[in-house]
């Protein structure tokens, strides 16, 4: 059994008076991945959205509860969110990257955190790429713009940029929806790839791809979280009625 | 398959006759409005430069204007232009900048902000005149300094700093926000967020914001009447702040309207050519390296 990575513990997110997330506790082991699913709605990428403090850009976003890594409380006022951003990347579901040069991209992480020195710099950018499968289709034109790529490369680029800060959980926001089966099969062997280092947390729409990339689903319904277990006791043997319909697609 | 063929009708012959012809009119309407005024514009354009152009020389460009004989040129009047031009963008582009960034992001969303920016658009809208007006105020009244460089610069600046907060403001806004959350997401702060994601992406808009206000800027004629006079110092490269500042443009409507000189029409003319062709030179130069930015992101 690995250590856990982070945890959650009661966490509520509402949006003005409208809750999204009630009282949700979740742990996530480190070198797992951990899938939530659910319709639409549910709160699972609020729900993910609030483990590195996102919401905090939206006004009128009220989150309570606890999150923990180690012995620091995510919420807690006196964190600074800056340095638990770098602990914690995270992927979205569009390819963003920034409109600048492959190089540039990476870079631009580990920049914020004060590496200057160009050797190092030239490492951490060929380290990442490497780590997120791109390497070899990038190395001759790393100069070149991000925006070149193609949609699947540019997902993978905004993986390697989050891996270049050296954080320690992933979170992935439905990180293939936008893409071709190809791509999306590459970003999977990434994600079974990269969980020998991190731990990473999956919002997926996708039930075929929770089964095939995680270990430990949770399957969230109107705010809650209905079901947490191994993947394969969700998708063969689920506990809950409302688990099994949405499975086996009789809703969502 | 008999019926496909018979009759004078084909399949897709379209049978929504009046849509297609309001659909042909509105496209010949729309051709026809903006040929016309790509017309106007060259024939303006040609109208100007074909006065003045061929008859332009350097010593006109460089040299002193007179007030009684033939043969004046437009040194001075020209280097105020720039000077002034450099002065007051000084002044309007940082400060413009900094206050469309307050504005796009970090202002509350509130009345008093809602009212800030009504007032930022209405200050765009106001007639320049009133800007001299309030340069004579300022300078010529309180700080007793009369017509000069730095008057007419700094109320330049201040003509142009709304135009420069809107057109920040609205092209930072137009980032796209996941631009902005993945620089978050990577750890950074607010000002490396804005600093190293938001301004290059945003550098197009504001630089047609730049090349905007530098037109105006360069073109303005009445703040300058104004606060800076329509008088020059008399001699070439005066750095000197407290000089009288008239340039070009005012040059151009001095000598139209009040030189005794006799070759008026003919100092106004390439004054005009001089005047438009450097204006054209702003829009074209300003662009050079958006274009090298946009052909190496391709």
């Amino acid at each position: 059994m690995q250590p856990i990575a982070m945890s959650a513990k009661d966490l509520s997110v509402s949006y003005g008076d409208s809750p999204a997330v009630r009282k949700v506790s979740l742990d996530f082991a480190a070198k797992q991945v951990t899938a939530l699913i659910g319709p639409s709605g549910c709160g699972k990428s609020t729900f993910l959205r609030s483990l590195n403090r996102m919401n905090d850009l939206i006004p009128n976003c009220v989150v309570t509860g606890e999150i923990w890594i180690r012995d620091q409380d995510v919420n807690s006022p006196s964190t600074d969110v800056v340095s638990l951003r770098q602990k914690i990347g995270m992927v979205w579901q569009r390819p963003n990257p920034f409109h600048k040069s492959i190089y540039e991209n990476i870079a631009f992480g580990p920049r914020y955190h004060g590496v200057k020195n160009k050797k190092k710099l030239d490492e951490i950018v060929e380290e990442s790429l490497k780590k997120a499968a791109l390497w070899e289709e990038t190395k001759d034109r790393l100069h070149n713009s991000a925006l070149a790529l193609s949609g699947g490369q540019q997902q993978r680029l905004c993986i390697a940029r989050s891996i270049a800060v050296k954080p320690e959980l992933i979170l992935m926001d439905e990180p293939a929806s936008a893409l071709d089966p190809v791509s999306t099969s590459k970003i999977e062997e990434l994600i079974a790839e990269l969980k020998q280092d991190y731990c990473i947390v999956i919002v997926t729409h996708n039930m075929h791809q929770a089964a095939r990339v995680s270990d430990k689903t949770a399957f969230f319904l109107n705010g809650e979280v209905v079901e947490h277990d191994l993947t394969h006791n969700i998708f063969t043997n689920p506990q809950k009625p409302a688990t099994n319909d949405y499975i086996t697609g009789r809703f969502g | 398959m008999k019926s496909a063929t018979t009759g004078t009708r084909g399949m897709f012959t379209s049978d929504r006759g009046m849509n297609n012809f309001n659909n042909r009119m509105f496209t010949f309407f729309v051709w026809g409005i903006s040929a016309c005024i790509i017309l106007f514009i060259c024939a303006l354009l040609y109208l100007i430069l074909q006065k003045g152009l061929p008859s332009l020389t350097w010593d006109f460009i460089m040299g002193l204007p007179s007030e009684m004989e033939e043969g004046g040129g437009i040194g001075p009047a020209l280097f105020n232009s720039f000077y002034m031009l450099l002065i007051s963008l000084l002044i309007a582009v940082p400060l413009g900048m900094m206050a469309g960034i307050y504005l796009a992001e970090f202002a509350p969303e509130n009345k008093v902000i809602s009212f800030v920016r009504i007032c930022v658009e209405g200050l765009a809208s106001v007639p320049s005149i009133i800007f001299g007006l309030f340069g004579i105020a300022l300078f010529v009244e309180m700080f007793q300094v009369g017509l000069t460089i730095i008057g007419g610069a700094v109320s330049l600046a201040f003509l142009n700093l709304p135009v420069m907060t809107r057109v920040t403001e609205e092209a930072i806004r137009a980032v796209p926000q996941d631009m902005k959350q993945a620089s978050f997401a990577l750890g950074a702060t607010h000002l490396q967020t804005i600093r190293r994601a938001l301004i290059p992406t945003a550098v197009s808009g504001i630089v047609t914001g730049i090349c905007l206000v530098a037109g105006r800027a360069f073109g303005e004629s009445a703040v300058i009447i104004l606060t800076a006079g329509v008088t020059t110092s008399g001699e070439m490269w005066d750095f000197n702040l407290l000089s009288p500042g008239e340039t070009l443009a005012v040059h151009l409507w001095y000598v139209q309207s009040e030189a005794i000189v006799p070759d008026a029409v003919s100092i106004s003319d390439k004054s005009a050519a001089v005047l438009v062709f450097i204006i054209l030179m702003f829009n074209i130069l300003f662009r050079i390296p958006l274009w090298i930015k946009e052909r190496k992101s391709r």
